[in-house]
């Protein structure tokens, strides 16, 4: 089954061509298109299933399986190929991806029913996930690229889903323009690597690359590819388009922007964690952007009124734990939570979806309230998933984020800091989600009579599957639980063979701690404070999540309207800045769009048609002028030719008799 | 050299003059049967135009299909026609878009089709002639030729200020003529060959000095023809004067005689000079790139826009032929192809919408992707690829290119990726403007889709910017023994005129030692 690994984005593919061509042209019926798409995706899915089965049979040493399908671009020493791999890491990606797809696809057939656009909807959806997938499934980087740019393409075209409204058209614009400044990065990482290695083969680069490059280079190369995840991950301080690209319809924010695509950069460090282990300094700054991002973007969700943009701050807040995650070296623990994350982020978009389709549209959680007993499917899944992000113990979130936390603060390439950070925000997303939470489902419905009287729960089409992420968002991290809570922690082990052992192994601290060889000797006892410290820590997080419950609680339920009015006045200031996103847009619009902006159009009016084309003018006026000037002489009459000639002579003979 | 057995270029050549004489029989009333008459004949031309592709022995680098026959023995002129790895393409671009050209000029032409259809004929002879010929005195007969029925096309069936433009774009190009001829008039006395013969020509090797100006006297004229900043601005008036049909012309096939040009003649001629000038040529084109892109931003005419676009496109295919390396050099006959393509399209999805309203500023559009979805999906992809999405025909050119200026100079190839995010940036907001947000201008409600022809004539390019996109080695293994041989040339070629150089100066200084010694001796 692993040489069908191609299956996989295949039957996206086929879905993206049969609808895109087929039935476009013929103006297909609603049913055959939503068949054909989420049967395309059930098939990936199922055949994803299958290779990873197979994988697991064989054992770790033959992994990566290659499968090259032809030669792509060949030029001189350039040879890359168009080729899948199966191993761990792209297996656990292709699953969560077809996965998660396959079920929000399901879900959209129920919201997109409306749409007068059903069938193009599906045709960029399946075109995103065969992008996905190949981003995931690539065994090189120029593929992997091509997803990379691809799926940037599709989360384009969806965020612009609606075009005719001038927000979307612009959202779309905006994030793929963005993206492309992140792109310019991972292009010159990619040129730097070729330039080096000599290939774009994942397997070469990374088994060359100990005796192939020095640190400077892996530092160069790596920050470079960084400088493409925080474009295509929403990270500091390239985020900007993701709170826009809400704009798109909502299962396409659960799938693109949330779920997959923009975990594309922790997969892509995850990937090339050889590069990364290489380079401390690169290290430190993934670890740095990662924190700063986790707690900035999750301050932003504090006074945001829109339920999806409190989403949107939390994903790019959760990704930065991610990146926190990847860059203290804990690359399994990053993949852990990226995939925890897919379930209850992409649930809770979902579950937004659900609360839209119940109030007709609204996004406003001061038009709701109370619809706790109206859509308790949605109400009690929704719940689930908040549970499960605040770091309810023993919700998948709670597994993943902790062991994030504790990696970041035992680590070698870990701070206190970084670990103070993490829980802080960790208390701020108890506080954001909660709030959302006890706003839109407890008090009283404060939606217009109108509305009120339409709101219903939404289709078993739409229902199904929030029950499906929702049981996933609260078992899916028993497929990690550390060893300190008496786990085994298989998903970690299960991706050694691709990213390593980690920093809390043994090999690594006695890499690490090379002078202190007693380290590694002693690790027994130090496994035992470890497991005691780790307690400490786990009990700090949970207390920080519960006073961010609390508050929550007392501001929202308890005091609800007034305490939040009276804190809004008291902090009037920062209550402005946050809700105006700290004014980073104004200022970028400033900078950037308006700098490049005067500067093109002054380069147009000022160089372009002043300078260049009057000098070319000029110089035509300048031979105009001297052919007009000595027209004056050929006047074609005789006579004064005879005397020009005369006039000569005269001075010819003067000269010479002088 | 790889002689015919059959004149096929000849025949491919000068086909269309037959398609000329016919028409020229045919009455001047009979609109229809002119443009039938006119399509046909291109597209057998296409047809016949294929065994080149098919035939093509990709395993030499050497001339092939070549014909000889002298021409005017006492000075060494002969016709000379052959095809290598790098022209074979241009020779099919050529034929292929001229098929698009007329299908696209149906009802976008209205008054003296018969003369039109004559113009485009002529012109495609000229072309093609223009890529086969290997004598230079054929090439440049050939390269004037084009320029006549360029000049009418701009100047009679142009836009309001056609004479401009076509007087402009014909000074332009005669300025650089100018400097071409006299440069290869120098070469034929200076070598002392007697000759002509280009290949004949590549053997000998000139002096440094000599290198310089006549190097200098090429590249003007053919940087004119890219146009390479700063000679770019009777491309724009040009571009928005011309129909349809001659944009696409001009853009996909005329603006190539530039960069070919420099690949074909003026670097194999004077490869020392070009090495060494080689830091300003890049320089050169990397302003190119930004420049373009940037004032490209600012358009408020779409064709305007389209045609600056170009000069950031062409920026990179003198950037990738500079880097003097297989991606860099491979990459730029591939981006060659691609503007052929893409830009084409690009003008003629504009011609499209021009033909519905008689306007082509940004600003009176909006909204279209509601009335014309077919035409929204053909033009998003045209963007894209223009944009260099991977999966198109322009990631694969533009991601050579800067790989292989990356190679040969780091800062080159930086300097030359912002190019990505800035076309991204020019292109999307065009097509946002265009064709999203709700529709402002009431005529646009009313406009129709695209209509079956219309429909045919964009079809076989989207085909071509998948292909080239997804399988790049169909066309690769045809120009790679090409493009190897030419920077081989290119290297071994210039270090014997730098090893000559040195001797000299050698000489020189062993002259002076010697001649001191004698001086102290005495």
């Amino acid at each position: 089954m692993l040489d069908y690994v191609w299956l996989i984005p295949f039957f996206p593919m086929l879905g993206f061509l049969i609808n895109g061509l087929y039935s476009r042209w013929i103006h297909a019926s609603k049913k055959f298109v939503s068949w054909v798409a989420c049967s395309a995706l059930g098939l990936s899915f199922l055949s994803s299933a299958l290779v990873f089965i197979s994988m697991l049979k064989i054992s770790p040493e033959h992994l990566p399986y290659q499968v090259n399908i032809f030669d792509w671009i060949v030029a001189g020493n350039l040879k890359t190929v168009v080729g899948y791999q199966v191993d761990a890491l792209s297996m656990v990606m292709a699953l969560v991806v077809s996965g998660v797809s396959f079920v929000i696809h399901i879900y959209s057939v129920g919201y997109m029913h409306e749409d007068p656009d059903f069938t193009r909807y599906f045709t960029y959806l399946n075109l995103f996930v065969f992008m996905m997938l190949t981003l995931v499934l690539a065994n090189n980087f120029l593929l992997m690229f091509v997803g990379w740019e691809g799926v940037g393409l599709c989360s384009y075209l969806l965020i612009g889903f609606w075009f005719e409204k001038d927000s979307a058209s612009n959202a779309g614009k905006k994030a793929f323009v963005v993206n492309r400044i992140g792109d310019f990065g991972f292009l010159l990482g990619m040129f730097l690597i070729f330039v080096h290695f000599g290939t774009f083969d994942f397997t070469e680069v990374f088994s060359k690359a100990p005796h192939t490059i020095n640190t400077a280079l892996a530092t160069a190369i790596t920050i470079l590819l960084f400088i493409g995840a925080t474009g295509k991950s929403a990270q500091l301080p390239l985020y900007v388009w993701l709170p826009d690209a809400m704009e798109g319809p909502t299962p396409v924010s659960s799938l693109i922007h949330a779920a997959t695509m923009v975990t594309a950069g922790v997969y892509m460090i995850a990937r090339c964690n050889v590069l990364f282990s290489m380079a401390p300094i690169t290290m430190g700054i993934v670890a740095t952007v990662g924190a700063l991002t986790a707690i900035y973007a999750a301050s932003m969700g504090f006074f945001q009124f829109d339920i999806k943009r409190v989403l949107a701050y939390s994903t790019i807040s959760q990704l930065g734990y991610m990146f926190l995650a990847v860059g203290v070296g804990a690359y399994s623990a990053g993949i852990f939570h990226l995939m925890t994350h897919a379930f209850f982020k992409g649930l809770l978009f979902l579950g937004a979806g659900s609360i839209m389709h119940a109030l007709s549209g609204e996004l406003d959680m001061r038009k709701m309230g109370g619809l706790r007993k109206k859509v308790p499917i949605t109400f009690y899944t929704f719940f689930a998933a908040t549970l499960a992000i605040s770091g309810c113990p023993f919700f998948s979130g709670f597994f993943s984020k902790d062991e994030i936390l504790w990696q970041a603060f035992s680590s070698p390439h870990g701070h206190f800091l970084l670990w103070l950070i993490g829980v802080v925000a960790a208390g701020m997303t108890a506080f954001y989600m909660f709030r959302l939470v006890f706003n839109v489902f407890f008090g009283e419905c404060r939606a217009e009579e109108e509305v009120k009287k339409h709101i219903h729960e939404s289709p078993p089409i739409m229902t199904i599957p929030l029950i499906i992420l929702a049981i996933l968002s609260v078992i899916g991290g028993y497929v990690g639980v550390p060893h300190a809570l008496g786990g085994s922690n298989r998903f970690h082990k299960f991706l050694e063979p691709v990213v390593g052992p980690g920093p809390g192994s043994a090999v690594e601290h006695a890499k690490i701690n090379l002078n202190s060889m007693a380290y590694a000797a002693e690790h027994g006892t130090h496994a035992a404070h470890s497991a005691s410290l780790e307690y400490i820590l786990m009990l700090i997080s949970i207390i920080c999540a519960a006073i961010g419950v609390w508050i929550a609680y007392y501001y929202y339920i308890k005091h609800y309207p007034e305490k939040p009015k009276e804190m809004v006045e008291k902090f009037k200031g920062m209550y402005t800045t946050i809700q105006n996103k700290y004014y980073v847009d104004e200022i970028y619009g400033y900078l950037f769009v308006n700098g490049t902006k005067n500067l093109a159009k002054s380069l147009w009016i000022e160089f372009d048609v002043k300078v260049i084309d009057r000098t070319a003018n000029l110089i035509a006026e300048f031979f105009r002028w001297s052919g007009s000037v000595i027209r004056v002489i050929q006047t074609g009459l005789l006579q004064d030719y005879a005397l020009a000639i005369l006039i000569g002579g005269v001075a010819v003979l003067y000269y010479f008799l002088k | 050299m790889v002689e015919a057995g059959f004149p096929i270029l000849t025949l491919v050549t000068f086909f269309p003059l037959i398609g000329v004489i016919i028409l020229l029989f045919i009455n001047k009333e009979k609109d229809e049967l002119i443009k039938r008459v006119a399509f046909s004949v291109s597209l057998v031309e296409f047809i016949i135009s294929l065994p080149l592709f098919f035939g093509f022995n990709e395993t030499t680098s050497k001339m092939q299909f070549v014909e000889k026959a002298s021409w005017i023995k006492q000075y060494g002129i002969s016709y000379f026609v052959g095809i290598d790895g790098i022209s074979l393409f241009l020779v099919l671009l050529t034929t292929f878009l001229t098929v698009l050209c007329i299908l696209s000029s149906w009802s976008a032409i209205k008054e003296h089709i018969k003369e039109y259809m004559i113009s485009m004929l002529l012109l495609e002879t000229g072309m093609l002639g223009a890529f086969v010929a290997l004598d230079l005195v054929l090439f440049y007969i050939f390269w004037e030729v084009m320029l006549i029925p360029m000049y009418l096309l701009i100047g009679v069936w142009g836009g309001p200020r056609r004479v401009y433009a076509a007087i402009k774009f014909f000074l332009y190009t005669m300025a650089g003529s100018v400097l071409m001829l006299a440069a290869i008039l120098v070469l034929y006395f200076i070598t002392g060959a007697k000759t002509f013969n280009l290949l004949e020509l590549y053997k000998a090797t000139l002096p440094m000095g000599l290198q310089y100006w006549l190097f200098a006297a090429f590249a003007v004229a053919f940087a004119i023809k890219v146009p390479m900043f700063p000679f770019h601005t009777w491309l724009p008036d040009a571009h928005v004067e011309a129909p349809t049909a001659g944009s696409v012309i001009l853009a996909g096939v005329l603006l190539k005689m530039g960069t070919y040009g420099f690949i074909r003649f003026a670097i194999p001629l004077f490869p020392a000079a070009a090495l060494k000038l080689t830091p300003i040529v890049a320089i050169l084109a990397l302003v190119g790139i930004i420049y373009g892109a940037l004032v490209s931003m600012m358009q408020i005419d779409l064709k305007k826009l389209v045609a600056f676009s170009s000069v950031s496109h062409l920026g990179y295919v003198m950037l990738g032929m500079f880097a003097f390396n297989m991606q860099g050099v491979e990459g730029s006959i591939y981006q060659m192809l691609n503007h052929g393509i893409s830009t084409g399209a690009l003008f003629l999805i504009v011609g499209m919408i021009y033909e519905r309203r008689h306007t082509r500023l940004i600003a009176d559009f909006g909204g279209l992707s509601r009335v014309m979805p077919i035409f929204a999906t053909f033009f998003m992809i045209v963007t894209l690829s223009s944009i260099a999405l991977p999966g198109t025909n322009g990631f694969v050119g533009e991601f050579l290119i800067l790989t292989g200026a990356f190679k040969a100079k780091k800062v080159f190839g930086v300097l030359g990726a912002t190019g990505v995010i800035l076309g991204a940036a020019y292109m999307l907001w065009m097509f946002q403007r265009v064709m999203f947000g709700a529709i402002t201008h009431e005529e646009n409600r009313k406009l129709k889709d695209l209509n079956l022809r219309e429909i045919f004539t964009l079809v076989p390019i989207i085909i071509f910017i998948i292909l080239m996109g997804v399988y790049p080695k169909l066309f690769f293994k045809k120009m790679e023994v090409s493009v190897h041989n030419f920077i081989e040339q290119v290297k071994t070629k210039s270090a014997i005129t730098y090893n000559m150089q040195n001797q000299d100066q050698k000489n020189n200084l062993k002259a002076l030692l010697t001649s001191d010694k004698n001086s102290f001796s005495d």
